[in-house]
């Protein structure tokens, strides 16, 4: 099918981007980054709108730098380039693994960090990410910006903190903890396809014991899940199958899933012990080298 | 009902498809692959599931591997687009095309053009990918008669040929 008739946007600057989406507020507008979730979505004629505002033209928002330690990515950056970034690489391992299960190389291409966040698919690779790593997201509006730890950002299934008038502009992402492993492992039926259950890890290992870990759950609830009594659960444990396992169970615990074709609540609920098992236990590993 | 009475104008769109140039008027919501089509009039785009499954609708824009039915018309101004029709130069099959006709690499044809575009883009990136790469590198494009072993196999052959 084909998207219903709307009205065409292209600011060339963030203010003048923030200024329309306060203009048209009112009237039914949707942003346009990457278009590999809006654009199914308008051709399918499962959304109309009245106002398209298309932000592709902000290449003042497409940057990966260096930021406090961590990282400052800019929305529009392209999933593409933060797969080949060699800063990404070594401050947000996570992202790097995660990308080459996003879409497949179309998608990639044209499809963008913030985009991903902001449509808040909790399937998806980077919202749970995001959540693991305690990424700020910066979101703009007309005379000012506030940021919104990812704890807060996620309400529910496809709905953020982001308002009518706003513009996510910034995904900032802490350094890593010193001694730190990470991993990213999902369940799909076959590459390229949405998770079933994700679960992204990091762990911090101090004389042979955890001092921190991090873990985030995709595809178990309608929007990513920190799973924070697993998370103490470990601190201050040997990195052993058995500490695993335990935190897989109460991981598994804080997940409210519900059951489609590709599995049913009790396949969810069981996967994700496994999959936060065997994340665990990758980023132990690679946390003692480290 | 001035909501009908108020359509969103036709904008000009200017491109090159294939190093010929092109300027057509188009309603703001018409897809890049309706635009190739119908506008440009090179049918060899094709146009499968029209949300960005199938990869049938595969391009390059501006050097980008992108499928066409996700893009608006509209955001390709003032860009390069290569399709399955920029291929073959002088009557002569380009080497992934001929590798195609060679190793079996189509049945009916239908994902054809996107599978040979979505090839050259990866071959570009990786010039000396083994198997399990091109069988990754190609996971955007579907092939409703399944023929995804010749697929790999042209591409394969082609990946030797272009050395
Ligand atoms: C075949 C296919 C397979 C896919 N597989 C996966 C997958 O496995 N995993 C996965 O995570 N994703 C997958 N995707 C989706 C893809 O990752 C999208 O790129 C991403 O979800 C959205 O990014 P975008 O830039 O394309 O955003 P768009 O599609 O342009 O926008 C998505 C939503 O976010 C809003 N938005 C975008 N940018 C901003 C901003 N800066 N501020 C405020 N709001 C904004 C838009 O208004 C819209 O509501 C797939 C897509 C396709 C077509
Ligand atoms: S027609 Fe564009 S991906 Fe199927
Ligand atoms: S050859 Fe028929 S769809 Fe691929």
């Amino acid at each position: 099918m084909k998207p219903a008739p709307f009205f065409y946007h292209a600011p060339t600057s963030v203010d003048e981007a923030v200024a329309l989406l306060q203009d048209l507020q009112e009237e039914d507008s949707k942003v346009l980054a990457g278009g590999q979730s809006l654009m199914p979505v308008l051709n399918m004629r499962l959304a109309r709108v009245k106002h398209l505002i298309d932000i592709n033209k902000l290449h003042d928002l497409d940057y990966i730098r260096p930021f406090d330690g961590g990282l400052a990515i800019g929305a529009l950056t392209r999933h593409r380039m933060a797969e080949h970034s060699t800063d990404v690489a070594t401050r947000a391992p996570l992202i790097t693994e995660a990308l080459p299960l996003v879409g497949d190389r179309q998608v990639r291409f044209r499809g963008t960090i913030g985009g991903s966040i902001a449509h808040a698919d909790p399937v998806a690779e980077l919202p749970t990410i995001a959540l693991a790593l305690d990424a700020d997201l910066v979101v703009s509006k007309r005379g000012g910006s506030r940021t919104v730890p990812a704890s807060e950002f996620f309400i529910t299934f496809l709905t953020t903190a982001i308002e009518d008038d706003e513009l996510l502009t910034e995904i900032r992402i802490p350094a890593p903890p010193a001694h730190s492993g990470h991993a990213f492992l999902e369940l799909s039926r076959q590459l390229g396809t949405y998770a079933i259950v994700s679960a992204a890890a990091v762990v911090a290992l101090d004389g042979g014991r955890i001092s921190e870990a991090r873990l985030a759950l995709g595809g178990v609830g309608s929007t990513p899940i920190r799973a924070l009594r697993a998370e103490e659960s470990l601190r201050g444990q040997a990195p052993t199958i058995e500490a695993f396992t335990e935190a897989g169970r109460l991981a598994s615990e804080a997940t409210d899933p519900s059951a489609d074709v590709h599995g049913s609540i009790e396949y969810r609920r069981e996967m994700a012990a496994v999959y936060v098992r065997r994340a665990l236990k990758v980023a132990a590993e690679r946390a003692a080298v480290a | 009902m001035t909501e009908i009475m108020t359509r969103p104008p036709k904008v000009p769109v200017t491109v090159r498809v294939n190093g010929v140039g092109y300027e057509r008027y188009v309603e703001p919501r018409k897809l890049l692959s309706d635009f190739i089509r119908q506008d440009v009039g090179l049918t060899g785009t094709h146009v499968g599931c029209e949300h960005g499954v199938c990869g049938a609708c595969t391009v390059i824009v501006d050097g980008e591997l992108v499928k066409s039915c996700l893009m608006l018309a509209v955001q390709a101004q003032g860009s390069e687009i290569m399709t399955v029709e920029g291929l073959a130069k002088g009557g002569e099959l380009h080497p992934i095309q001929q590798a195609f006709h060679e190793h079996h690499g189509l049945q009916c044809g239908f994902c054809t053009p996107g599978m040979l575009l979505a090839a050259l883009s990866l071959l570009e990136e990786n010039p000396d990918p083994t198997e399990d790469e091109v069988k990754v590198g190609m996971d955007g494009n579907l092939c409703r008669c399944t023929g995804y072993y010749n697929i790999v196999d042209s591409i394969m052959a082609a990946a030797g040929k272009m050395k």
